[in-house]
């Protein structure tokens, strides 16, 4: 190695470290908060490794009863809204690729631009004419505004590149346009789905403004749940961040080991929910 | 897919056969889809322009007042302050990702060992769930026992009040989505960097050109399409940006970080004036899709200019 590359070399890793650090150092420390017991928590200068470990945050967290409705919310809400987005954004991306429909992109396009609380207004009306407040039904139904567009927009552009010569094969054949699209566009289309899936999974999960409006204490997805926690205890930050850490480590796992789809999904789309 | 031109036997088959496959009748596919977004995206827009036109709070009767509640913003100091401070967090919480997620997508171009396992921890900040990070943001800006102001003391830095004090909570708040938002620049600009072809890196090489200049000259004017498009999407996120600002300071201290987004919050489900609300969300709407067009008209003139300064 020359002189030269060992600065570039000495200098890319010092960019690596920089770029890398903010994102490292935070999840480190609200590990490190979660494990802390109050003393430590509220020692200056700061305890970065504890000597004794509170894996009693996290035992109370998941120990309330509580916890687990707002999982199971969480669950059925994300689980719900990301299957019926799949079933009618599925084939609807198919149809409008196939159709060369790309005006009625537009309609995706204005639901991305649209601030979510704008959706809340009058369907909280619809959902209170329809008696329907206090069940999961309104989150259910309004968490669609996050899922289906982006998998209809991302199902959009896979049908784009799939090849169109096994379609037509078919269609000589004599088969219908829905077995077409069952057995060879919608095969083809896996990884798609898989990218389509995991989006909608992540967004819906992470969606706080519905929520907030839509959710009475029994309905409450989980980060609803973690919100009203701070403002109820203001200075147990070990069990705080302990929830803070439960609600989103589904979604940092999926990231881990999703990324390429994820990226894929991010860099085709540019989606994002609310 | 137009490109058939030719007539030959085989290719009007084609033809034939790809106009079928391209049909119309591709409609039961998507009907259902379209009930879904007439009902959860188009009526709910129909409506809340037919409430912005009434005065509508929850449990009154309801009247038609016509532009009323539009008028009522151009005089509401609440409103304008808002929107003041939306222009400010948008326009920092745009420029900082685009700077830092330049540098950090130059450096993911690069080989180095663990790469794809540094990006997936780099992108984690904008996966993880918004409300879980302001927690522990809020608990890292607290001014006595925060770790931010440990760090700072560290180096020197007097103790700050962050969200905690009007004059810097706007600048913390754009820290916070800085540090969430810059990979998505960073993997836009990524995308990029891919596509560019190799040649003119290797001529500037011959040419004794050294970093900072292949970047200025070569990799910059190539991946301005790609920061323009990293660029809008942010626009269009930070502006509308909610669960952050609410999570940690709730558009306070005062009304210091109150954003359009979070007032009309406010208006809408703490005072349930809807009407006035809906007038608030008609017109934020439409501020977002002209600041898109304002972004694009300058990519416009700045293309020309580009053309224009080459002949």
């Amino acid at each position: 190695m020359t002189r030269r590359q060992i600065i570039g070399q000495i200098g890319l890793w010092f960019s690596v470290f920089v770029i890398v650090s903010p994102a490292i150092l935070f999840f480190l420390w609200m590990v490190s908060l979660s494990l802390k017991f109050e003393i430590d928590n509220a020692a200056y200068p700061p305890v970065f490794f504890p000597e004794h470990i509170a894996w009693k945050n996290y035992a109370d967290v998941l120990a309330s009863n509580r916890f687990v409705t707002y999982f199971a919310n969480s669950l059925i809400v994300t689980g719900s809204a990301t299957l019926l987005a799949l079933m009618v954004g599925i084939p609807a991306g198919y149809g409008i690729a196939r159709m060369a429909a790309h005006k009625s992109a537009i309609v995706i396009l204005i639901a991305r631009i649209t601030p979510g609380l704008s959706y809340l207004i009058p369907l909280f009306l619809l959902f209170q004419w329809l008696g329907l407040l206090g069940t999961l039904v309104p989150q259910i139904i309004i968490h669609l505004v996050v899922t289906v567009p982006i998998v209809i927009w991302i199902m959009i552009g896979y049908f784009e590149t799939t090849p169109l010569e096994l379609e037509e094969a078919a269609l000589i054949d004599g088969a219908t346009r829905w077995q077409v699209f069952r057995h060879v566009a919608l095969p083809i289309a896996k990884p798609g789905i898989a990218v389509a899936f995991i989006l909608a999974v992540i967004f819906s999960w992470n969606n706080f403004v519905f929520g907030i409006v839509l959710a009475g204490r029994e309905t409450r997805t989980l980060p609803v749940a973690v919100y009203n926690m701070i403002s109820f205890d203001q200075l147990s930050w070990g069990p705080l961040a302990a929830a803070a850490l439960i609600v989103t480590l589904p979604v940092l796992l999926l990231t881990v080991f999703a990324q390429r789809q994820i990226v894929a999904g991010l860099t085709a789309g540019a989606v994002k929910g609310g | 897919m137009s490109v058939i031109t030719q007539t030959s036997p085989a290719a009007a088959q084609d033809a034939a056969l790809e106009k079928q496959l391209r049909r119309p009748s591709y409609w039961p596919f998507v009907l259902p889809a379209l009930v879904v977004v007439v009902a959860i995206i188009i009526f709910p827009w129909v409506f809340t322009i037919w409430m912005s036109l009434n005065e509508w709070k929850v449990g009154a009767p309801t009247s038609f007042v016509g532009f009323s509640n539009y008028l009522r913003l151009t005089s509401d100091p609440r409103f304008l302050e808002a929107v003041v401070h939306t222009i400010i967090y948008t326009a920092l919480s745009v420029l900082l990702p685009l700077v830092f997620g330049t540098f950090a997508a130059v450096v993911f171009h690069q080989k180095f060992a663990g790469r794809g396992f540094l990006r997936g921890v780099f992108i984690m900040p904008m996966m993880a769930t918004p409300v879980a990070i302001a927690l522990v943001w809020t608990m890292m800006f607290h001014p006595q026992l925060g770790v931010l102001n440990y760090l700072l003391s560290l180096v020197g830095i007097p103790a700050q009040l962050w969200v905690f004090h009007p004059a810097t909570v706007i600048p913390s708040l754009v820290l916070v989505e800085t540090w969430q938002w810059t990979p998505l620049v960073m993997l836009i600009v990524l995308g990029g960097l891919a596509a560019i072809p190799t040649e003119p890196y290797e001529s500037a090489q011959i040419d004794g050109a050294n970093f900072w200049q292949v970047f200025r000259f070569i990799t910059l004017p190539l991946i301005m399409p790609f920061l323009f498009i990293a660029g809008m999407i942010r626009m269009i996120d930070a502006v509308k940006s909610f669960d952050i600002i609410f999570a940690i300071t709730q558009g306070g201290p005062g009304s210091a970080s109150e954003t359009i987004n979070i007032y009309l919050y406010s208006v809408a489900f703490t005072y349930y004036d809807l009407g006035y609300g809906s007038a608030i969300a008609v017109v934020f709407f439409l501020l977002i899709v002209l600041l898109a067009a304002v972004m694009l008209h300058a990519r416009q003139r700045m293309v020309w200019t580009e053309i224009a300064s080459d002949a």
